[in-house]
């Protein structure tokens, strides 16, 4: 998107100075016959909350499992600004390297805590685990470290040894939030955290996040097909479609004067 | 006609039972295994005479190293007169003319399920301990491929996740024998069912250790001065079982791992689990010569 097409500021006035902890630049990904992802550029700056919105099948997640490592493009670079540290194109790491700065640096919340959680283990094993991986030792700080994170996303202490497996839906995502958090993520990511939860819950999940985002300033890409939810929570907007960005910037003007077509649809169809 | 007539007479059969290619193989695996420590190698694993399960493992690594200067002690569960092991014992001898001794001290190789001798091993000896199941992630993964996978990439997040929650649940961990542990700083190796009390005298051992399964058709190895480090939180030391006070009821001697006799009264007695320990010490109350090696245990004590 070139600003001949979209000539307004990209970044809240409070970000134009910083540079960015995210930099994705031609991201492509072919699965098959689909391309999932096509030339797709990512910037996001510390601290924002960066929505993306598209329908289903646009990449969206498929973009988040790049940011988060967990799958390798076909083309493209990714840079992440951790402080003391310099690591090139992420994707050019070998996998432990890759795996490592993953445990330690990125959090992750999936719309299906399957994918998140280890069922059969308990809650507060599994914020643990994370901790784990990155190296901690000490019984003592893993338990308090897990009881902080789980507290933090508003998890009941009293069930913090029960299984995933025995919790509702809602309190299945505070576990995968508290374990994405655990180690105070540069980058944390969102794919559709709310998606399939009845409305109220849903409501005191984004209030979490809200809070959290507030208190610790974290950085993060929120993923959601819902443009309620991205409207309640972000500071950027970037506009999905068929495995390309079609339109972004500031949420409150993407959503008041959209300039693509289909994101004119998109909201339209909302209101 | 009678078994005996026919089948072939030993001398038929290859030096140390075992066909050259198969103790080629061996060897490799054996040095590959040296190579990278604690990392598990799979091989062929042949037939012996034996079942699977029963020490075959162990069996093809001591055939495969034995030669007829070769002193073989077999143990099982610290004895040497139990009938496996003696069974194991005399065919090595019997298919290699390797000498057979119950003594530590006078074996060049050491074949053992589930124990390490008491007598510190030295430079010249090898112990070769039987393994039913080699692989330490199985609990936590019961697919080999992702655990293979998991061992490369030094993933063992989730193992360490069941010693927390043992942890959490029982207040201690209950991984008694077998207990995990870290090869030179890199590969999670099981050592094989001996107790916690043994597994500090792997750390930085003088002696060679190779582990096999012949059932599970994999080995791995700890070479010398390597450091074993079971797994274990920094504020929840390790502990062996409390055997450091227990008197063996035959021989008298104490600060040894012991095995527990139930008597009638529903009391217990201890007996060293290390037999031929015992029969030294006994010997030795008797006036009779017989030499006691240094010990890794000193009055109950690991003594490093
Ligand atoms: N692992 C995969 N194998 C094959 N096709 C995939 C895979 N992952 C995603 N796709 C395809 O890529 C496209 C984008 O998928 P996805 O990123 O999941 O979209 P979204 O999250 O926006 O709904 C879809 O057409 C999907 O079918
Ligand atoms: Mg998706």
């Amino acid at each position: 998107m070139s600003l001949e097409t979209n000539p307004r500021p990209l970044l809240p006035p409070q970000l134009v100075q910083t540079s960015p902890i995210v930099t994705m630049r031609d991201v492509g990904r072919r699965y098959g016959e689909v391309v999932a992802l096509r030339h797709v550029d990512v910037t996001v700056y510390p601290g924002e909350v960066l929505g993306i919105v598209g329908e289903s099948g646009s990449g969206k997640s498929t973009l988040l499992r790049m940011m988060n490592l967990e799958d390798a493009p076909d083309t493209g670079d990714y840079r992440l600004r951790l402080p003391g540290r310099d690591d090139g194109n992420l994707f050019a790491l070998e996998r432990y390297q890759q795996r490592m700065l993953r445990a330690r640096h990125i959090g992750i919340v999936y719309q299906n805590p399957h994918l998140g959680l280890l069922m059969k283990h308990s809650s507060s094993g599994n914020v643990a685990e994370r901790l784990l991986i990155a190296g901690e030792r000490s019984f003592d700080v893993l338990r308090s470290k897990a009881r902080e994170a789980l507290d933090a996303s508003e998890f009941p202490l009293s069930r913090m040894d029960h299984r995933p497996a025995d919790l509702s839906g809602g309190m299945q995502q505070r576990v995968q939030l508290a374990k994405a958090i655990a180690l105070e993520p540069a980058l944390l990511l969102l794919d559709e955290p709310t998606t399939g939860l009845d409305v109220s819950i849903q409501a005191l999940v984004l209030d979490t996040l809200k809070r959290l985002q507030r208190e610790r300033r974290i950085t993060m890409v929120l993923v959601s097909h819902d443009l309620g939810v991205i409207r309640t929570m972000a500071d950027r907007v970037m506009v999905m479609r068929r495995g390309s960005v079609v339109e972004q910037g500031l949420a409150d003007q993407v959503f008041q004067d959209p300039q693509h077509a289909y994101t004119q649809q998109l909201v339209h169809a909302k209101l | 006609m009678s078994l005996k007539t026919l089948t072939k007479p030993w001398a038929a059969t290859s030096y140390g039972f075992l066909d050259a290619s198969a103790k080629r193989e061996m060897r490799r695996k054996i040095l590959k295994a040296i190579a990278v420590p604690g990392c598990q190698m799979p091989y062929a694993s042949r037939e012996v005479p034996m079942a699977r399960g029963w020490g075959t493992g162990g069996l093809q690594v001591t055939l495969t190293l034995v030669n007829p200067r070769s002193v073989v002690k077999v143990i099982d569960q610290g004895a040497d007169d139990g009938v496996n092991a003696a069974s194991i014992r005399r065919f090595i001898s019997r298919v290699s003319q390797a000498e057979e001794t119950w003594d530590t001290l006078a074996a060049s190789i050491v074949q053992s399920r589930h124990r390490i001798p008491e007598e510190t091993m030295t430079k010249d000896q090898i112990l070769v301990l039987q393994v039913p199941n080699p692989e330490p992630l199985r609990g936590v993964e019961p697919n080999i491929s992702i655990a293979r996978q998991m061992h490369a990439d030094a993933d063992y997040g989730k193992l360490w996740l069941t010693l927390y929650e043992q942890l959490v649940k029982a207040g201690r961990i209950m991984q008694g024998a077998a207990y995990p542990s870290l090869v030179n700083g890199r590969h999670v190796m099981t050592p094989s069912p001996i107790p916690r009390w043994d597994v500090p005298k792997l750390n930085m051992a003088r002696h060679l250790t190779i582990l096999s399964a012949g059932r599970e058709k994999r080995l791995f190895a700890v070479p010398p001065h390597t450091r074993v480090e079971p797994l274990v939180f920094s504020d929840r030391p390790y502990l062996v079982e409390d055997h450091a006070r227990l008197v063996c009821e035959r021989s008298g001697i104490a600060g040894y791992f012991m095995n527990e006799i139930p008597q009638d009264d529903g009391s217990s007695t201890f007996e060293v689990s290390d037999s031929n320990l015992g029969i030294k010490a006994i010997r030795a109350s008797e006036g009779a010569p017989a030499e006691i090696g240094e010990t890794w245990y000193r009055n109950g004590k690991f003594a490093q």
